[in-house]
């Protein structure tokens, strides 16, 4: 694969695994059974059976009308807020604890931004009884409260990360901390495409399943399995990276990933990571961040507690440095605007998240008849607070 | 040879090293602390440079991280406090912290300026072996600088005895899997991993650290290694008022 990792986990010039001994033995454990133990027919159809009888996959693959006629082409909706527990997260969460019993592992740890993935994991562990615990920021704990109540009626429990903006960058490193002091029993299931090798290209390939989807779909609709804009939002990135994966290699398919301007590239209060960053290291891997001359980590900012995340994934900081991908970046209010358009257009309630990666189509242009394909990666419940305060429902 | 080598050579048991924030608790009290700590009979120091996202540290030292921070620490100001260390100084002194902030300064520029101040070795708990060894380890080695390394409990022989092979000073055995500002806990395991680590006869001195906090603690890891580290209990102590004046006080409770 032209753009995938090489030996050593890098991507061109990020990756690799930049972590403290005391995590050295979990990662590399990891390197050396990740991929022997996903090559295996029983853990394939183990993953196959549940992503189609658990959570419903394939999602489908939605031609949105009124969206083609508004914007002037065709507009597809892939549905990863239909999947169980509401997002694409779930499919790296049943594929990390179908891992993690083949590792021997008796606890999982995470952490979660705007709860989807807390839930996903709380979810999985119910499902294979195994003890979960997720640490969340306490500002996110506020702003995504019905997230926090589902996980702990999973039977997770949901630990405050109190230290630095309170967010998803703090519950990270709570989660590595806990990683740390019990190497021996638990497996971390990160939740994006960051973190130490192998993580990004794990949780990239159980995510890949969105775009391999996709083509089968596209072909279907289109009687082409190419589009020519494949789009998704990216706080760390892994439902973009799950949406661009099986296109990658088809170069004139454009890609374009949408970061959180939060209130404003230059205002202070942004998680626009490939606008304001530049390399460094962060969470374990070599990768674009947002930081001081000092190297010292820059708070972040979004109303979406998914994209609240200083960095991005090292496999988008490539295709960003190559230019593979493009990174474009849409504020707060426009991402709601375009979430209430969805809802009043299509009849669905976005996830602010993937709101923002809609709120793109405003500021594109296209031909008549180019098929473009953008991810929707969750549902708007835990965020209805949020949309009713802001435009006053 | 360097500080830390000569050391090594004249005394090789009952090390005493201590671990502080530099910029904490206020900007300026880094030497003040050093001179401090080497009048009171500290054989080495280990001076941390703060960083925002501090994974291998525990409540104590991260909080004392974010205060040097607030209080305005950066790795230009740390140089510039350090231009006098060996005026006032003379134990071996390491610098210790996370890999961002060198890579933003430079990995040459940072081992220059190390060794320039009179810094003898730099303590990178996240800097990847096979990244020392293939991009900076030219840079240490032209500085006299020594790169520490740690082993764990889970760290395998193999790896041990590679890190034996790249390093040239000693080896920080960590007590346990954790991170720091726990209590060490001297199970039937960990004297077992103690006792395995003595019997491969390493090339270079070892010392303990994480949940050193007493004489106990100390002289236990005495038995095994070369010396230990104590950091948390020490950095609890400079959160007190007049704690200069503790420090003599301090070191004699340890050894």
């Amino acid at each position: 694969m032209k753009y995938g990792v090489n030996e050593q986990g890098y991507y061109g010039d990020f990756g690799g695994a930049y972590v403290p001994e005391m995590l050295y033995p979990n990662v590399e454990e990891l390197r050396q059974q990740y991929l022997s133990i996903l090559d295996d027919p029983a853990f394939r159809a183990e993953f196959d059976k549940l992503m189609k009888d658990y959570v419903g996959r394939p999602s489908p693959l939605y031609f949105a009308k009124r969206y083609s006629e508004r914007y002037g082409a065709n507009i597809f909706l892939k549905r990863e807020d239909l999947n169980h527990t509401g997002s694409h997260k779930i499919n790296n969460a049943i594929g990390q604890i179908l891992l993690a019993k083949r590792l021997g592992k008796k606890r999982i740890i995470a952490e979660t931004g705007a709860g989807q993935h807390g839930v996903a994991t709380a979810t999985v562990c119910a499902l294979m009884g195994i003890e979960c615990v997720v640490y969340m920021g306490e500002v996110d704990m506020a702003r995504q409260a019905p997230n926090v109540s589902r996980m702990k009626m999973l039977g997770a429990k949901v630990v405050p990360a109190t230290s630095g903006s309170k967010t998803l960058k703090d519950a990270t490193n709570e989660a590595l901390r806990d990683w740390i002091a019990n190497p021996v029993d638990t497996h971390y299931i990160i939740g994006s495409v960051v973190g130490p090798y192998p993580y990004p290209e794990m949780v990239a390939k159980f995510q890949s399943i969105i775009s391999y989807e996709t083509k089968k779909q596209l072909l279907e609709h289109t009687g082409n399995e190419l589009p020519q804009y494949v789009m998704a939002c990216v706080g760390g990135g892994s439902n973009a990276m799950g949406m661009f994966y099986h296109f990658l290699d088809d170069e004139d398919v454009k890609l374009i990933a949408v970061e959180a301007a939060g209130k404003g590239v230059d205002s202070g209060h942004s998680a626009a990571t490939t606008f304001l960053g530049k390399e460094g290291v962060l969470h374990g891997s070599r990768t674009i961040l947002m930081q001081t001359d000092d190297g010292q980590v820059v708070e972040p900012y979004s109303i979406s507690a998914g994209l609240d995340y200083p960095g991005i994934g090292p496999q988008h900081a490539h295709l960003y440095k190559i230019k593979r991908a493009q990174y474009a970046s849409v504020t707060d209010d426009e991402a709601l605007q375009a979430g209430l358009l969805c809802c009043q257009l299509e009849g669905i309630i976005p996830a602010i998240e993937s709101a923002h990666a809609l709120a793109q189509l405003e500021k594109m242009q296209f031909k008549a008849n180019d098929n473009v394909v953008i991810c929707l990666s969750g549902r708007g419940d835990k965020d209805l607070d949020t949309y009713i305060k802001h435009f006053g429902y | 040879m360097n500080r830390l080598n000569q050391l090594f050579n004249e005394k090789n048991n009952n090390l005493l090293s201590i671990y502080y924030t530099a910029g904490y608790p206020t900007l300026n009290a880094t030497l003040d602390i050093a001179e401090a700590l080497e009048k009171a009979g500290a054989d080495f120091l280990e001076v941390g440079f703060p960083y925002s996202d501090p994974v291998a540290d525990g409540p104590t030292i991260q909080h004392s991280s974010q205060q040097a921070l607030d209080n305005g620490m950066t790795l230009n100001l740390l140089f510039e406090q350090l231009a006098d260390l060996r005026k006032r100084i003379t134990i071996p002194i390491l610098l210790m912290g996370y890999v961002n902030p060198i890579v933003q300064y430079g990995v040459e520029r940072f081992c220059k300026k190390a060794a320039g101040v009179g810094v003898d070795g730099v303590i990178v708990p996240d800097l990847p072996m096979y990244e020392y060894e293939s991009m900076y380890a030219l840079f240490f080695k032209d500085n006299n600088l020594s790169n520490i390394f740690l082993v764990t409990p889970q760290t395998s022989p193999e790896r041990i005895r590679k890190i034996d092979a790249l390093s040239n000073s000693f080896i920080y055995l960590l007590s346990s899997s954790s991170i720091t500002g726990g209590s060490l806990n001297v199970s039937a395991n960990i004297e077992e991993y103690y006792q395995r680590v003595k019997d491969m006869q390493l090339n270079n001195p070892t010392i303990i650290g994480f949940g050193i906090t007493d004489k106990a603690s100390f002289s236990k890891a005495c038995e095994y290694a070369n010396g230990a580290i104590v950091g948390s209990k020490f950095v609890k102590l400079l959160g007190e008022e007049n704690y200069l004046e503790k420090i003599p006080k301090f070191i004699q409770s340890i050894r």
